[in-house]
């Protein structure tokens, strides 16, 4: 029997078309627009000015607090403006803008393929390198990584998870690398290891990838490194970071608890494979591997991106825009997030972008509840989406708290299951915010 | 170009009420051929009126009453009109199913806010109003003879729980009940060649039906076994503890409307409750209520009125029992 969580989840279909391809490498855009803001936290703070020459990998903004990122020019080229511009979402952000002029790279970056399997630096030199490198979580949560490697006092950490799982439908990023860069991540994922301080690592894979779980599993093996290799059961949201724990390893994060609780560090393939790079070749997270895909699109597939590339630029490179797209989603269908501005970068935490067309946007009208508990059953957390979706209409945040609704990881199972297509995770959401502002505002 | 913004998720299982709702029926097309089989044109008679009456009647409260957009054709209205026909003598007057209908559809279901905010089971309110109103009518079986036997003036004759109770009450012991020609035998019973309403006798077609809807998932397990485990549980203890006053459990298993009302009427899913705790407590509250009322109380049948005892209890029971929290 396959390993998998315990409770709830939902089988959308698959559709990993770019599964097949192979990583290509996107031609640097004419400009790059690179956010101060691509991470959770706060943004960084610019160093470099208007009219300054960079070169690609060099700082041109720092960690703004303890929980941010620093932020390294992907391009050689002119900063022409530091100014507000429109993001995906079509807010107003702070961002650096970069006119490319050739492909000149920081001297102390090693960009040769030779892979390098020693780690000499120490526990400490690992972790400012990672902090220096600017490198976030992957997967799309991008939280800072440096801060998840010092656990708070008090807890300690015995087990590295490493999320493999991909289980976003259509998306193939993950796939890709670990078929491609399995050496690499490996590695990563030793250093991951030292910068904690264990010396135990579960790579967790869903089994619709057996040609990535036999590729790492010939690199890696419990007896030499310590790394198991750990295939998965299919089932969405295997990659939450609260079911992959429990799917791993057997162990349950209390609510409101993170992974340290119970020993756990989780960290993505992705990141696994940007730390080997920030600590090996001393190359900062400037580009990631994106998978544009959807039904219209003519040629789905893996691109290795400069961070701060418009996000039309891939969708040329894609074959273009189908003219029935309905909507562009930076992410995958379950979680990801619509965009009004296709000319917006990509950003550390793009893993994909998925044109849906027409058809498949299409919402059905909302009917009546008719009580199927269906959403009840499929609730990887274990709570009640229809009630909750009740209380947050007629907002009820107290009862809201009572049931659990800050335990909802919004990975709209609910939504996607209900038979008369409510929109449980809409409301839900909507009642999440305000009973978390309540919560902070109590603790004043 | 215009862009579609929405929060996610962005896509959607296909599921829909009408794929629940018409593999219900489904479901229920083995006991429907055993009933047209059993009862004749009886069953085919009774069914079709309250299929038409019951769309009918939704069809006129969506439009004139309520000002809604019918939906009539969401299944829910037809699974309320073929679970009422099943729970009715074959032989039942056309105007009086046309009354049930009414009760079913208008205050059952529409009275409420419709599909999906009713408390009782629709059909069940239906029945039940039908049994107390015109009990005569509703307790005078035909016997199982077929197209041979007659819709307007069929042979009739009592069902087992009836026959059951009768001898209970003079003083003879279950044993003699068992023994008796009047006794169909457990075969009989299992596939339904009994006096019964015209839905209810065909126990294995039941369970067939029960089997599509597990495969298809439109219901979970629980409520049905809940309730069949506790039938056999309370009636197997009172059985052991005089088997002369009071029957086996198989003898409850299969007659009267104990396949039908665990299967079909039992796991409506607006009326049962929505964690699988809930399911079982609330089966078990059906398991043992129906043996209490076939048992101890005036009726030979007690399922009807145990379901919609349960189906009060149902927002308390949700109220209280919280699904397994992931910690």
């Amino acid at each position: 029997m396959l390993k998998t969580f315990r409770i709830g989840g939902v089988h959308p279909p698959e559709n990993k078309l770019s599964a097949g391809e192979k990583i290509q490498v996107l031609p640097v855009p004419e400009q790059v627009i690179i956010p101060l803001s691509q991470h959770i936290g706060a943004p960084a703070t610019p160093v470099v000015q208007k009219g300054d020459q960079v070169k690609a990998g060099q700082l041109i903004a720092q960690a703004g607090g303890f929980v941010s990122a620093n932020i390294h020019s992907s391009v050689s080229g002119t900063v022409v403006a530091i100014d507000n511009v429109t993001d995906a979402a079509g807010l107003s952000k702070p961002a650096i803008t970069i006119k490319v002029e050739g492909d000149e790279w920081m001297p102390e970056i090693d960009r040769s393929a030779k892979i390098e399997h020693n780690i000499t630096l120490s526990k400490e030199e690992i972790v400012k390198a990672i902090a220096a490198a600017g490198i976030v979580g992957m997967g799309g949560a991008t939280f800072p990584t440096q801060v998840k490697l010092t656990p708070p006092p008090g807890s300690k950490a015995e087990v590295l998870i490493i999320n493999g799982v991909e289980c976003e439908p259509y998306l193939t990023a993950d796939h890709r690398i670990m078929l491609e860069r399995a050496e690499e991540i490996i590695v990563g994922v030793r250093i991951l290891m030292k910068a904690i301080g264990v010396d135990r690592a579960v790579i967790g894979i869903e089994n619709n990838k057996p040609d990535a779980i036999r590729r790492l599993q010939k690199i890696a093996t419990k007896e030499t490194l310590g790394i198991e290799i750990c295939p998965l059961k299919l089932k969405y949201p295997q990659g939450g970071e609260k079911q992959l724990i429990q799917a791993t390893i057997n162990r349950a994060v209390p609510s409101g608890a993170l992974p340290i609780a119970v020993g756990a560090v989780v960290q993505n393939v992705g990141t696994a494979l940007a730390v080997y790079e920030a600590v090996i070749k001393r190359k900062p997270l400037i580009e990631r591997v994106v998978t544009v895909t959807g039904k219209s699109v003519k040629h789905p597939g893996n691109y290795l991106c400069r961070i701060g590339t418009p996000i039309s630029k891939l969708i040329e490179a894609a074959g273009g825009m189908p003219e029935d797209t309905a909507k562009v989603i930076g992410g995958g269908p379950m979680m990801g997030r619509t965009m009004v501005n296709i000319d917006s970068p990509i950003l550390k935490g793009t893993s994909g972008v998925l044109l849906i067309n027409e058809q498949e946007a299409v919402r059905r009208p909302m009917r009546n509840c008719i009580r199927c508990s269906k959403c009840v059953s499929v609730c990887p957390m274990g709570l009640e989406p229809y009630l909750l979706m009740k209380l947050s209409q007629f907002n009820l945040l107290e009862r809201m708290e009572e049931e659990k609704v800050m335990d909802c990881i919004e990975c709209g199972s609910c939504s996607f299951t209900c038979p008369s297509d409510r929109p449980l995770l809409d409301y839900i959401r909507l009642g999440k915010g305000r009973t978390g502002a309540m919560i902070r505002n109590r603790k004043k | 170009m215009k862009l579609l913004i929405s929060p996610s998720p962005h896509v959607h299982s296909g599921d829909s009420i009408e794929k629940n709702m018409y593999g219900v029926l489904i479901a229920l097309i083995p006991a429907f051929i055993c009933s047209v089989v059993f009862f004749g044109w009886g069953a085919i008679i009774v069914t079709l009126t309250s299929v038409v009456a019951c769309l009918l009647f939704e069809y006129l409260i969506q439009k004139f009453l309520l000002h809604q957009t019918p939906t009539i054709f969401d299944g829910s209205a037809l699974i309320t009109g073929v679970l009422l026909a099943f729970n009715v003598p074959s032989n039942l007057p056309i105007w009086i199913i046309v009354i049930g209908a009414l009760v079913a559809i208008g205050i059952g279901k529409m009275s409420f806010g419709g599909l999906g905010c009713n408390i009782f089971n629709p059909a069940l309110v239906g029945r039940v109003f039908l049994l107390i109103s015109f009990p005569v009518q509703m307790t005078t079986w035909p016997l199982a003879q077929g197209f041979a036997g007659s819709y307007v003036d069929a042979e009739t004759g009592a069902t087992p729980l009836a026959l059951l109770k009768e001898a209970v009450k003079s003083g003879q012991s279950v044993s003699n009940v068992l023994t008796a020609d009047s006794f169909i035998g457990y075969k009989n019973m299992l596939l339904g060649n009994m006096s019964g309403s015209l839905g209810e006798v065909a126990a294995l077609a039941l369970l067939v039906g029960l089997v599509y809807m597990l495969i298809r998932k439109i219901i979970t397990w629980h409520i049905p076994v809940s309730i069949f485990a506790t039938v056999i549980l309370f009636a197997g203890i009172l059985h052991l503890c005089n088997p002369e006053q009071y029957v086996g459990p198989i003898y409850h298993l299969l007659t009267g409307g104990m396949m039908l009302g665990a299967i079909f009427m039992a796991t409506d899913y607006v009326t049962s409750p929505m964690t699988k705790k809930g399911m079982l407590i609330y089966g078990a509250g059906i398991g043992i209520l129906t043996v209490i009322i076939r048992t101890f109380g005036a009726y030979p049948e007690g399922m009807s009125f145990a379901i919609l005892i349960m189906n009060a209890f149902t927002p308390l029971i949700n109220r209280y029992c919280k699904p397994v929290r992931f910690a």
